[in-house]
């Protein structure tokens, strides 16, 4: 069972003003960024190198705001990098201290299931295409739901507006036309 | 240090925030984004409202760095890029953070997911300087009034913190008015509260 919602958002509401009063806002996306550069870099070793102030890249992406993604990818030990590994070991944490998520739910989501069946490759097949299409959108937007939706609109920035308009605008009627059944 | 020991604790809270109001849950997601289910978003617009009335009213009474700030540009390509957002949101149920959540919690397609996000981002890495030469990456840090303590250029004359505040106040109050579902089978709730 999910809290309620008077209680989760005002918890949730408590670690964004938390993040903004310590240290900066929360973002997600970048760091996909940052562990493919060292994926990257650990294939193809002269990726990333080092210059006078700091580094470069022969990839213009890395290269931009004075490499600032190639510095985060050789130094991943900032606050960006662990901020994105504490947030997948806290979530564990906390769904192993409510008993876990159960075994057929692991498997398959029930909103599939209820739509489209025991399907688990066709389900890990949309799941990796929408991933797809989530980073490259959320690295064209330069944000995510975190980042863009949440930390900009907390901030009243124009780009979390637009951002929020331009992902409902398309996830509503993708999710009504795709689960049509609740699950 | 510091900034590592602060990156584990608010890591980790927000990691288990996210898992205990449902957002890693793709069934949760898809009964929010097919309108059917808005419990998810109420919890998601409390938590801009909470977050923005403590920050814009902890600037104006001196307790918060407004240099901790970050505002992103806005560009035509926030909104290109929202749009491909949310179609892969929809579809898979997961959002980048989100879904790193749900990994970490056993759910084997939010697997899939970062895996595809990996190969979606690195594709946006090698296609980045078409969208640059396309100019649909240009544009200004704008926030809708000007913050005090703040250089970013504003949309309106009305005082920055004040609208922050204003703001966080309507996200707030549509969490409240926002009925349980807005449309699918059963009776639409009346507003709870």
């Amino acid at each position: 069972m999910v809290l309620n919602w008077k209680t989760g958002g005002v918890l949730l509401g408590l670690v964004f003003f938390a993040a903004v009063l310590l240290v900066k806002p929360i973002g997600v996306s970048t760091q996909f960024v940052i562990l493919d550069a060292i994926i990257a870099d650990a294939a193809n070793p002269g990726l990333i190198t080092a210059t006078d102030e700091g580094f470069t890249s022969t990839n213009a992406y890395l290269a931009k705001s004075g490499g600032a993604y190639a510095k985060n990818a050789v130094t991943p030990l900032n606050y960006s990098f662990v901020f994105v590994l504490a947030m997948a070991l806290g979530a564990f944490v906390s769904a192993r201290a409510r008993g876990g998520v159960g075994r057929a739910e692991r498997r398959l989501p029930a909103i599939w299931y209820a739509n489209y069946g025991d399907t688990p490759w066709k389900r890990y097949g949309m799941a990796f295409l929408g991933g797809f299409i989530v980073l490259y959108g959320a690295r064209l937007a330069g944000g995510c739901t975190s980042g863009h939706m949440m930390s900009g609109m907390m901030q009243t920035a124009v780009s979390g507006y637009v951002f929020a308009a331009g992902a409902f605008a398309a996830a509503v009627p993708t999710a009504i036309l795709m689960y049509q059944k609740e699950g | 240090m510091t900034s590592i020991l602060l990156a584990l604790v608010i890591g980790a809270a927000f990691g288990a925030v996210l898992d205990r109001i449902g957002a890693t849950n793709p069934n949760w997601i898809g009964k929010m984004l097919s309108l059917t289910n808005l419990h998810l978003m109420k919890t998601i617009l409390l938590a801009i409202g909470t977050a923005s009335v403590l920050m814009f009213a902890g600037q104006m009474a001196g307790l918060v760095d407004v240099g901790h700030m970050s505002v992103k540009t806005a560009y035509a390509g926030v909104f290109i890029g929202g749009l491909m957002l949310g179609v892969g949101w929809a579809a898979s149920g997961y959002c980048p953070g989100t879904g790193v959540c749900a990994a970490a919690t056993g759910r084997k397609d939010a697997w899939f997911f970062i895996a595809g996000g990996l190969l979606g981002a690195a594709a946006y890495m090698v296609s980045y300087p078409m969208w640059k030469a396309a100019g649909l990456l240009e544009g200004d840090k704008l926030t809708l009034g000007a913050i005090p303590g703040a250089d970013y250029p504003a949309l309106t004359s009305i005082p920055g913190d004040i609208a922050g505040i204003v703001m966080g106040a309507m996200f707030i109050a549509v969490a409240f008015v926002l009925p349980e579902r807005l449309r699918g089978a059963g009776q639409a709730v009346a507003p709870a509260e």
